[in-house]
């Protein structure tokens, strides 16, 4: 994947496919420590241990469409290649947290990318689940929260392409002021 | 700057759409998000077809998503759906293409032969 904000998609993606109603993300960049931590905690069916313990293999799925699963397997070959780590912790009938570690300034880190993008279309093809992300940079952050969008849109759902392109600026912005810059570059 | 302020003018403009949307028949727009999808594009053409339905001011389509449907080697797949229509998919689709899709299939309901691979 060419960015790390497409492995986020795929994760949360894969958290609405385990059934999960609330998704938590969280990004966590440490220049201080040369970290970058990406977090993603659902409340799906969760796997039992022997799953779990071969989630990452890229011929563990539970897809009956093919019989590859690449998502985790990419994933984890990022992290070990950044000089990280990917983790998963899951609990049949509670949930699923994957949280991928990596080396900040490693030269092969692929950026952030299109976060914004990311959650544009999460939010906008499940407008029925509840996320929240939060990401910390430094001592700064930025938060959002789909129960508190509902509450502000009262009747209107999530899904109207319109707000969607509202969600997508206003992450966009948000991210960009975060990081001290004019722009989100990724 | 984007605020939540915004999001509350928007809010008053969307909920006359929502009405009108709620009483036609909508057309269905679906995105292949698996990670097959992913790696091939999936989240530009879903983010390129919601600005495209927005910014013409379409209130009568739903636009969504699905998981791999074993056709990796066509991603990014879409789905379009016109009401009592067959539901058609595109393979191979990018931005530009997906915007294409919007003009000339969504509002003119014209089927865009070369790209589809399988009517259903």
């Amino acid at each position: 994947m060419r960015e790390l904000s497409l492995h986020l998609l795929d994760l949360i993606e894969n958290a609405i496919e385990a059934g999960a109603r609330s998704v938590d993300v969280s990004i966590i960049e440490d220049p201080a420590q040369d970290r970058l931590t990406i977090a993603v905690a659902d409340d799906g069916r969760g796997m039992a241990p022997e799953l779990a313990a071969r989630a990452a293999d890229p011929f563990t799925t539970t897809r009956t469409t093919r019989r590859v699963g690449l998502g985790l397997a990419l994933l984890a070959a990022a992290c070990e290649r950044c000089q990280g780590s990917l983790d998963i912790q899951s609990t049949p009938g509670r949930g699923t947290t994957v949280t991928a570690s990596f080396r900040r300034s490693h030269i092969d880190l692929a950026p952030l990318g299109d976060i914004a993008g990311t959650l544009a279309t999460v939010i906008g093809g499940n407008p029925g689940i509840e996320l929240t992300y939060h990401h910390v940079f430094g001592e700064r952050q930025f938060c959002l929260s789909t129960r508190e969008l509902k509450e502000r849109l009262g009747e209107v759902p999530l899904n109207v392409p319109a707000i969607c392109e509202w969600l997508r600026e206003y992450v966009a912005d948000g991210l960009a002021q975060l990081r001290g810059e004019a722009q989100w570059r990724g | 700057m984007k605020s939540l302020e915004d999001l509350e003018r928007l809010r008053e403009r969307a909920k006359e759409a929502t009405r009108i949307r709620e009483n036609a028949a909508a057309t269905r727009i679906v995105v292949g998000m698996g990670t097959c999808g992913i790696a091939a594009g999936a989240r530009e053409v879903m983010t390129t077809i919601l600005a495209e339905v927005a910014k013409r001011g379409l209130t009568d389509v739903i636009v969504t998503q699905t998981g791999c449907v074993g056709l990796c080697d066509q991603e990014p797949l879409v789905d379009v759906q016109l009401p009592g229509q067959p539901r058609v998919t595109y393979g191979r689709v990018d931005a530009a293409r997906a915007r294409d899709i919007v003009a000339r299939h969504v509002v003119n309901g014209q089927v865009i032969g070369e790209w589809v691979i399988a009517t259903k």
